[in-house]
């Protein structure tokens, strides 16, 4: 187990990746202990946004102890983050969550599916799955790529966009299916991350195929430690912390095997 | 210097416990606080059988604060006893168990089991607003919450704190009703009922569509009504509502708050519970204060 702090952190490169997509490169020797899937908490500066903002993580280099996350400008305070330059410092609550498990891919064909801004997470799950049977589908908006050179260098990856100006037209499941359809894909194990839609047709799909499928939820959160019980999702079964079927997506999670949630 | 501070026979090494519901039983907040150097851990509720909460989202950011609309999800008395208890008796610290019910019955069942354990004090819950049924159906009106800590009263074998509510026209009022029915101390404030509305997507932001407001924005009010309650009963206070560091707390104790609590803030900075006893024992030798004791209800004139 490795120990949650919250640190002052100093931001070691930022750059803007896409329409409202940033990428910022944080350095704390955490992140010799984090892993693919698991999140951080970042802080605001205006004290009038007191809670921290949950941001998956989307590269881990323990060596140069850094972490890259990548996130989308959705209110006032990752308004704030996207300001922050190389130099600047921010408070750092983590490393929070579970994060995927990547002994589950170990000699399988894995299927990796990420949607939006649920793309980063499975950049670093692609990464430290390098070498082994990997197929990745991202699903975009439009042609604004953001990290799909990223995931070339590590595996193979197909796009699919919401306007079709890049690869399958529709979404991750229509690209699946298509591969499919041609032979190409026929993977043993699902690693997802995207917005609750995509999910829930993930789900569906793992259970008509009978694989399974790790998928990385979002909810609101205040503490981010498992304390104050506000990120819960259904469970399938009675969780043992709660008692009652809701799990703790800051501390449970966020990956959940699809089947032992209910979304 | 003395820190220690007493609540109904209950001494405390020092007068900063946790703000129920925002701490859980204190396993989450190992990793940034020492247990042992609080004054007390006052727990997440608990019920007599476990409580499923309400749908989400359950939490939202405000202007200085946030709301929630847990639902006192809580795993039940049973694992709570197996579990909670054990853990916070390996710690040097008081144990403060908050307790909730829908009926009367359902609170006594959890006191009568908490009577022979390791429990210090109990905290009773008639002050959450995001349950339907019971809590703060027993807060908001002098007779229901008399008739509630009159029965708990009669079955408790440790002191009872009645944890009051802001949500009504006068807190004095529940102040001296709770008093009079034999509470040995109340604790003040709960949340303040609140809600958000998404103007995007022109809806509620929280599943309950009310939440409790809680952090630094609601503190001059929960000041204010500790102040007014101090002046009003002679039981302890414990004062929360808001408090996030030193100033804040003494603040309180000033006011007439006898000891304090820390809810919200531990979310911004998980070590204000051992930031805020560090800073009032600097305030107390800055103001050269041999005893803690000195500085409650100081301010009344």
């Amino acid at each position: 187990m490795t120990q949650k702090r919250k640190t002052n952190v100093t931001i070691t490169k930022t750059k803007q990746l896409a329409t409202g997509v940033y990428e910022m490169i944080l350095q704390t020797p955490q992140a010799k202990e984090a892993g693919a899937g698991q999140f951080v908490a970042l802080y605001t500066k205006d004290r009038s946004r007191l809670l921290p903002r949950p941001i998956s993580i989307c590269g881990i280099d323990p060596e140069q102890e850094t972490l890259r996350l990548v996130y989308r400008v959705a209110g006032a305070g990752t308004g704030e983050f996207s300001t922050y330059r190389e130099g600047d410092t921010v408070a750092m609550l983590g490393i929070l969550g579970n994060g995927y498990p990547l002994d589950q891919a170990r000699g399988k064909q894995a299927l990796i599916l990420g949607g939006g801004i649920g793309i980063p997470p499975i950049l670093g799950l692609a990464q430290a799955l390098k070498g082994e049977n990997v197929t990745a589908i991202l699903g975009y908006r439009d042609r604004e790529l953001f990290l799909k050179d990223d995931f070339d260098q590590v595996c193979q990856t197909y796009v699919a966009t919401e306007d079709g100006s890049v690869g399958t037209k529709g979404n991750v499941l229509d690209a699946v299916r298509m591969l499919e359809e041609k032979g190409e894909l026929n993977p043993d194990i699902i690693f997802s991350c995207g917005p609750l839609p995509m999910l829930k047709a993930i789900k569906k799909y793992a259970e008509e195929r009978g694989i399974p499928a790790y998928l990385s939820l979002e909810e609101r959160m205040a503490c981010g430690v498992g304390a104050c019980l506000g990120c819960v999702c259904k469970t399938t079964h009675k969780d043992e912390h709660s008692q009652v079927n809701n799990a703790r997506v800051c501390t449970e999670g966020p990956v959940f095997l699809a089947s032992d949630v209910m979304i | 210097m003395n820190t220690a501070v007493t609540i109904a026979g209950v001494t405390l090494k020092n007068p900063v416990m946790t703000a129920s519901g925002t701490f859980g039983s204190g396993m989450e907040y190992q990793d940034f606080v020492d247990l042992n150097a609080l004054g007390a851990v006052v727990t997440k509720g608990v019920a007599n059988v476990p409580w499923e909460g309400n749908p989400t989202p359950r939490v939202t950011e405000v202007y200085g604060g946030m709301l929630n609309a847990i639902g006192l999800q809580n795993p039940g008395i049973d694992l709570f006893m197996q579990r909670d208890i054990p853990f916070l008796e390996s710690k040097d610290t008081q144990i403060i168990v908050n307790v909730c019910g829908h009926t009367i019955e359902e609170y006594v069942e959890v006191v009568e089991r908490l009577n022979d354990s390791p429990v210090a004090m109990m905290e009773i819950n008639v002050s959450c607003p995001n349950v339907k049924v019971g809590a703060i159906a027993f807060g908001q009106n002098t007779k229901a919450l008399t008739e509630i800590t009159k029965e708990i009263k009669a079955h408790a074998k440790k002191p009872i704190i009645m944890k009051l509510s802001p949500n009504v026209t006068d807190i004095t009022e529940m102040a001296k009703a709770a008093e009079a029915a034999g509470a040995d101390a109340i604790s003040l404030i709960n949340t303040l009922t609140g809600m958000k509305i998404d103007i995007q997507r022109k809806k509620f932001v929280l599943a309950n569509r009310t939440g409790g407001m809680s952090g630094p924005a609601i503190k001059p009010i929960a000041v204010r009504m500790v102040y007014q309650c101090a002046q009003a009963v002679k039981i302890p206070i414990i004062g929360m509502g808001g408090i996030s560091n030193a100033e804040d707390a003494i603040e309180f104790m000033l006011a007439g708050a006898s000891a304090v609590a820390i809810g919200a803030a531990n979310f911004i900075n998980p070590y204000a519970t051992v930031e805020t006893i560090r800073g009032i024992e600097a305030y107390m030798k800055q103001q050269h204060i041999d005893d803690i004791n000195e500085l409650i209800g100081a301010v009344h004139e």
